[in-house]
């Protein structure tokens, strides 16, 4: 049994890889929903690891994470409205929402932190989401805005299939940033740090890492992926920018985070990725599957991943000897 | 000798049970000093009191100035610390297990890493091996390796030994001879077998109940005989 399970996850990806490449190729309408899939999966990916940024350095999951993400897209759409172009406008957001998210964490979380209770920062997080959303919608109303895309609405041509150059460029920016996270853990001292207080808080003090730095810290960073996932989900024309946008994004990002392992920043991706194909193609090609079953069907996989597998995808295996 | 580390009166408590009595004890530069004491006697907790991991009173000065702050601080002091059970991130490789050891330092330490690497030659072709898939002598090998990587000026030990193999005890204990002799390291080390710890160490303190009930030079209390009785079993 032990023997076979390691191959059954690698087996399931690949199958997986092989179905999306093969469609891909037999019919033009399955490859653009592919991407246009993997684009949303885009969008959870990124939410996703923020997910698990935080999870796995206090055990708990953020709820406020996509009311964060709500707020910082406002943010750039605003900048924008004042008259920055997107670029500026994007990397100015991201540059808040580090500081805001390392803010909120020092604010709102250390001080329940040092009482040690799991159930009491949940419950913490649980009002920043009231707040942060309550403040939406006290600064920029409820009315739903429009915010401008990274990219011209335009297609580009590969093989007779026309693809939507938006798309493309949300899968491309999201798969960035989480590159760039993946290689600030592995390549400098201050990720070596974030990580080792992630896995051994109190041997990592012992060596002189300030533990609740590198917390505040991983807010920060989880606030920028947010804003991410928010600014690219809001140019999309399903979501658009209102105070409850991330809302169902929030949910296929657990699914994403869940399915990934929790504790596994690639895992999150992966199944974010696969997670936003599999469910578009589901309701493009399954007549009676319409988009409000989507939400459902990403509950029913987190539920049945956490009863069948609860480690996920790539849930991370002890290693150990004593 | 100039002391090192200076503990007067130190009290240290776990929520309301009190472990540490009003500990007085001494290390000095250079020396290698053994707590001696059974299970419950609070040499864990001494360690601790130390490095700032549990909450204590009293008066502990290193290098003439008051210890104060919680590990972080304490490690920056130039006090380095493996906790019972190492410490080591299995998750993590052995080559960033030492870089960890190395965090509170400035500039380059690829030359420090090469060294602790030539103490224990076995890590160099483990570089890139999961800390958590060592053996246990190994991984209290890394531990003692990563600690060195601190530059420390105080090394405090605790259970080196524990359910280690006697041959790869005897190297542990070799490696933290050397250290002392050629570089001059201050050790602290807590050991159940007293045995090993007084053939190590210069001076020793016996602990019972949170006190300190005896001490002296290590080769004098091996002829002892209460320690001989309840510690060495002759």
């Amino acid at each position: 049994m032990a023997a076979y399970s390691r191959f059954i996850v690698p087996a399931l990806l690949g199958g997986c890889v092989i179905f999306l490449i093969v469609g891909s190729l037999q019919s033009s309408l399955f490859a653009q929903q592919t991407v246009s899939g993997l684009a949303n999966g885009g969008i959870y990916a990124s939410l996703g690891v923020a997910l698990v940024l935080i999870y796995r350095a206090t055990q708990v999951i953020n709820f406020a994470q996509g009311a964060i993400a709500t707020f910082t897209t406002y943010v750039a759409w605003q900048l924008m409205t004042w008259g920055l172009s997107y670029w500026p406008a994007f990397f100015l957001t991201l540059a808040i929402a580090f500081v805001g998210g390392t803010l909120l964490e020092l604010i709102t979380i250390r001080p329940v932190e040092r009482r040690g209770n799991v159930l009491t920062v949940v419950i913490a997080t649980l009002g920043v989401l009231i707040l942060v959303e309550g403040s939406v919608g006290w600064i920029w109303g409820a009315e739903i805005r429009f915010m401008p895309p990274a990219f011209p609405a335009k297609g580009i041509h590969v093989g007779g299939v026309s693809f939507s150059l938006q798309d493309l460029g949300t899968i491309g920016i999201s798969i960035a940033s989480v590159v760039v996270l993946w290689a600030l853990f592995k390549f400098t001292k201050i990720g070596l740090a974030m990580r080792a207080a992630a896995f051994r808080p109190d041997a990592a003090r012992l060596v002189g890492v300030r533990v609740s730095w590198m917390l505040s810290l991983g807010w920060g960073l989880a606030a920028m992926l947010g804003a991410v996932a928010g600014m690219m989900a809001a140019a999309s024309p399903s979501v658009l920018l209102q105070p409850n946008m991330m809302d169902g994004i929030l949910i296929y990002s657990f699914a994403a985070a869940v399915l990934g392992g929790l504790e596994s920043p690639a895992g999150a991706v992966v199944a974010g990725l696969l997670i936003g194909a599999m469910l578009n193609l589901l309701g493009s090609y399954v007549s009676w599957i319409t988009p409000q079953l989507l939400l459902p069907a990403a509950f029913v996989l987190m539920l049945v991943v956490l009863l069948v597998k609860p480690s996920g995808l790539f849930g991370r295996t002890q290693v150990r000897r004593v | 000798m100039p002391s090192l580390l200076e503990l007067q009166e130190v009290d240290a408590r776990y929520g309301p049970v009190r472990a540490l009595h009003g500990v007085t004890l001494t290390v000095g530069e250079g020396e290698i000093v053994a707590l001696l004491g059974a299970n419950g006697a609070g040499k864990t907790t001494t360690l601790r009191a130390v490095s700032g991991t549990v909450r204590r009173g009293g008066t502990i000065l290193f290098d003439g100035k008051e210890l104060r702050g919680g590990p972080e601080a304490v490690a920056r002091r130039g006090v380095a610390h493996v906790p019972e059970g190492r410490g080591t991130f299995s998750e993590l490789t052995v080559w960033e297990n030492l870089r960890l050891g190395a965090y509170t330092r400035r500039g380059s330490i690829e030359a420090d890493i090469k060294e602790s690497l030539a103490s224990f030659p076995w890590l160099e072709e483990r570089r890139n091996q999961q800390a958590g898939t060592l053996s246990g002598g190994e991984q209290q090998m890394l531990a003692i390796a990563r600690a060195m990587m601190q530059r420390p000026k105080l090394l405090m030990v605790d259970e080196p030994s524990l359910g280690l193999a006697p041959l790869v005890v005897a190297e542990i204990f070799r490696n933290l001879k050397t250290y002392n002799e050629q570089q001059g390291l201050t050790v602290l080390l807590v050991e159940q077998n007293a045995r090993n710890s007084l053939a190590v160490s210069h001076r020793a303190y016996l602990l019972e109940t949170g006190r300190v009930v005896l001490s002296g030079e290590s080769d004098e209390l091996a002829q002892h005989e209460g320690i001989r009785r309840s510690y060495l079993g002759y």
